[in-house]
């Protein structure tokens, strides 16, 4: 220091890690689901204007998509959010037992969230080659598609981690809680998703 | 806990400074200079790189200019010219402008707020590179006559796969992605940095107005950067995929593009201006000798420019043709700024006022940017009025317009800056007197460059014209301005030259040479590997004018580890100890198999699956910890 310095405090009792708002993690996971929230806004506004420009929504003589697999997907990504709640508790009182069953529930659950993601692109009655239309229904999908990937590939990462010696480091549960909380983003968003593609064609039609 | 090592009455003084050197430093050599996450080492080169980008596109123009200084001229061809405008545009927004602030924050703002690194320090290394593949990309696509040639905002239909065929446009596009991936990630870090890293004491109305800035701009880029990168995904899949947003005969919508655009561009131009208002804030401190005159007003005046800066885009659309509200609300939001512009001029006129200013080139530049922004922001109340913007859209007048607002606003403040900070970069002092030959010639060339502008503008000479004919009466104030470019690159290589003889220089700036008040003048200049070697406390807005030579700091931090403080996000709190991230190769490989998904999507949309592997073990290997579980709290 270029300065001569006085001594006002000591700083070496404050512990390493804290959970939400007091830690880097949370700040960096919420600057990363704004950034993503705006891409889905915006992707919203793109959906309106489209579909200000028609005469009826889907555009004739297009057929709105096939509910069933979207909405046994919206069911079940739902119910995620109970093993997923599970684990943000249990990160938050440092229960590694209970982190790590979780954590392979949590891995292993999107699976079948593909498969039922693979029928729904092809229950969407349009291609996107078609029109304005058939682009934003698929735009729309498939962004929410590689969030789901994106996330899937983090929790099972953080999965083979927390089964290592680093999985009882205390900042690593902090990791563990953000996870938690970036998953209830990727489901919260779909909801959305859901009633633009599969609700508001079938309102409008 | 006994055996960790920490700062404090038993271990001060050259025997810390020592530890914390071998604790901080990066390996030596090549291995080091890739593997760095120092926020000073990422700064500095992003600096450098964004400066060169400005000499490149400052170059382009000046090949417009040649050939623009008589009429018919044939110096260029059209399609060259199409290249050389589009990415003269392109290079001065998205390589230089934008990339330059967030680079003087990566170095500034962490010394600013009395911390040892920035915030996500990986990935500020990951998002330098993976700025540097774009613009390599947009570069080398140039000099291959694949350049981008359909304007820097890039229309549609102009842009889409029926009139822009071959891959100058999507070269633009996926360039986009790149620095907007960038641009992002470092406005993450900024806000994390500035929210969570502050010295203790430094509370949000302590804060330096050039932390506000930049806490402001980074949200903003964080709003407003996804809806570019949207628009230019959308861009790429109607080329690549057959997609039909902007496709108006299979019901999209050529202005879809143009909302999506500006929605990003109007904002950007404030990302571009709100940090050059925190240079010219704390050099007007600086050198007045006082704090800056109604910091609240400050303030709010930069968090006002940031909202409204998302109400305005409309006003670049107006001949499109809108809804007469549409007009209203546009032409009343775009007047509404000058508002708080206006309020910061005054608050800066004021602080000068009750000073005593010192005319150093920093606050030279300082005067200059007053007198050019305010011309450039009344000529920008001119053009939000529907009526004159109808008459001058696409004009002469235009270009002066933004060139007063962007050179005058965002370039000068920028030049001073510089100036300002460069014993804190280098170590070294700048040539007062190199200096200020450098301000007038750049100075009054801009001014005989682009004033002459609004004049050709306003006799009807339309932008983006590769040539013109003889009886316009455009010859002589074309000529004028093609003399006047001439002088800026005469300033700009005396400012050049300037920087490359102090580098040659010794070290041996002072710590604090201008008598500032904020943090970073607290330490050596340049600052050692780990910044501070104490956690120093903020007491006031003025932390280095509020103590008497001695500064208050706070002991306690890890020696033998990176560790550095968390903070409370409004009080500043001490609250947390926290380990910053090691060295490592990972975010420059994660880089390149980024590069070679964005570069390889422009060919076959397959590469977005096939290069999606190596780029997730890159990251996996980025975020899989490297080092033995810590020896502190663990749990069991």
């Amino acid at each position: 220091m270029s300065l001569p310095v006085r001594f006002d405090g000591d700083l070496a009792d404050l512990p390493t890690h804290g959970f939400g708002p007091r830690s880097l993690t949370w700040w960096g996971i919420v600057g990363f689901m704004v950034v993503e929230g705006m891409f889905f806004a915006l992707l919203f506004a793109a959906y309106f204007f489209i579909l200000d420009k028609e005469q009826t929504w889907p555009p004739q003589p297009y057929a709105p998509p096939g509910l069933l697999a979207g909405t046994v997907f919206t069911m079940l990504i739902v119910l995620t959010e109970i093993p997923n709640a599970v684990i943000k508790r249990a990160a938050e009182r440092f229960d590694l037992r209970t982190v790590r069953k979780g954590l392979v529930v949590m891995s292993l659950l999107p699976l079948p969230l593909f498969v039922l993601r693979g029928f729904e692109f092809a229950s969407l009655n349009v291609l996107w080659t078609d029109n304005a239309y058939g682009s934003i229904q698929w735009a729309l999908l498939l962004t929410h598609t590689i969030h789901l990937i994106t996330d899937w590939g983090d929790t099972a990462v953080l999965t083979a981690l927390m089964f290592t010696e680093h999985g009882k480091e205390a900042n690593r549960f902090v990791d563990t809680s953000e996870n938690s909380a970036y998953w209830r983003f990727v489901w919260g968003s779909w909801l959305i998703v859901y009633l633009l593609i599969y609700w508001v064609p079938r309102w409008l039609t | 806990m006994s055996e960790i090592a920490r700062d404090g009455e038993t271990l001060k003084g050259a025997e810390l400074e020592e530890r914390l050197a071998r604790t901080w430093s990066r390996a030596p050599g090549l291995w080091g200079w890739i593997t760095t996450v120092d926020h000073k080492e990422i700064g500095r080169r992003y600096i450098w790189t964004a400066m060169t980008f400005m000499v490149l596109g400052g170059i382009l123009a000046a090949v417009m200019r040649a050939q623009l200084a008589r009429p018919e001229s044939g110096l260029i061809s059209a399609d060259r010219y199409n290249q050389i405008f589009t990415m003269h545009g392109t290079t001065m927004m998205f390589l230089f402008a934008v990339p330059v602030m967030e680079a003087i924050a990566i170095y500034i703002i962490p010394l600013m707020v009395g911390t040892r690194n920035i915030a996500f320090p990986r990935l500020n290394a990951f998002s330098y590179w993976t700025y540097l593949f774009g613009a390599l990309l947009l570069w080398v696509g140039f000099i291959l006559n694949i350049g981008p040639d359909a304007g820097w905002f890039m229309y549609t239909p102009l842009s889409g796969p029926q009139f822009s065929p071959g891959k100058r446009t999507d070269i633009w596009a996926q360039m986009i992605t790149f620095t907007e991936v960038a641009g992002i990630a470092v406005a993450v870090e900024l806000t994390a940095t500035i929210l969570k890293f502050r010295a203790p004491g430094m509370s949000l109305g302590k804060m330096p107005l050039f932390v506000w800035a930049i806490l402001i701009t980074s949200i903003m880029i964080i709003l407003s950067l996804p809806s570019v990168a949207l628009a230019s995904a959308m861009l790429l899949s109607d080329r690549l995929i057959g997609t039909q947003f902007f496709n108006a005969f299979e019901h999209g919508d050529a202005l879809l593009w143009q909302h999506l655009f500006w929605f990003f561009a109007h904002p950007e131009v404030y990302i571009i201006f709100l940090p050059a208002t925190g240079f010219v804030s704390q050099i007007v401190e600086t050198f007045t000798g006082r704090r800056v005159f109604a910091y609240p007003a400050m303030v709010l005046a930069l968090v006002a420019t940031g909202f409204l800066s998302f109400g305005v885009w409309v006003h670049h659309m107006f001949a499109t043709g809108l809804p007469r509200l549409g007009y209203d609300f546009y032409t009343a939001s775009s007047m509404a700024v000058a508002i708080p512009a206006a309020i910061q001029i005054f608050c800066w006129i004021a602080t000068i006022w009750l000073g005593r200013p010192r005319f150093t080139v920093p606050f030279l530049y300082v005067i200059a940017f007053i007198v050019t922004f305010v011309i450039g922001g009344l000529s920008g109340v001119m053009v939000a009025s529907v009526p004159m913007d109808l008459e001058l859209h696409d004009t002469y007048f235009v270009v002066a317009h933004f060139h007063y607002v962007l050179i005058g606003g965002a370039v000068f403040p920028l030049l001073g800056a510089i100036t300002y900070w460069f014993p804190k970069f280098s170590g070294r002092m700048l040539s007062e007197g190199l200096g200020k030959a450098a301000f007038w010639l750049v100075v009054v060339g801009f001014n005989v460059t682009f004033f002459p502008m609004h004049l050709t503008g306003m006799l009807g000479m339309p932008r983006r014209v590769y040539t013109y004919p003889a009886d316009m009466g455009w010859n002589g104030l074309n000529l004028l301005s093609s003399l006047g470019a001439v002088v800026i690159w005469l300033g700009g290589l005396i400012f050049i030259a300037n920087v490359f003889l102090a580098l040659r220089r010794p070290r041996g700036a002072a710590a604090n040479p201008w008598g500032g008040s904020s943090l970073e003048w607290a330490t050596d200049s340049p600052p050692p590997p780990y910044n501070f070697a104490h956690q120093p406390i903020a007491t006031g807005h003025t932390p280095l004018w509020d103590v008497t030579d001695v500064l208050p700091v706070m002991t306690g931090l890890r020696v033998d580890d990176r560790e550095q403080l968390i903070t409370t996000a409004i009080e500043a709190v001490p609250d947390i100890r926290y380990p910053s991230p090691e060295p490592t190769p990972w975010p420059l490989l994660s880089a390149i198999a980024l590069a070679a998904l964005f570069i390889g999507s422009i060919f076959t949309p397959w590469a977005v699956v096939i290069g999606a592997v190596p780029l997730a073990v890159g990251f996996i290997a980025w975020f899989w910890p490297k080092s033995p579980p810590s020896k502190e709290p663990v749990i069991e």
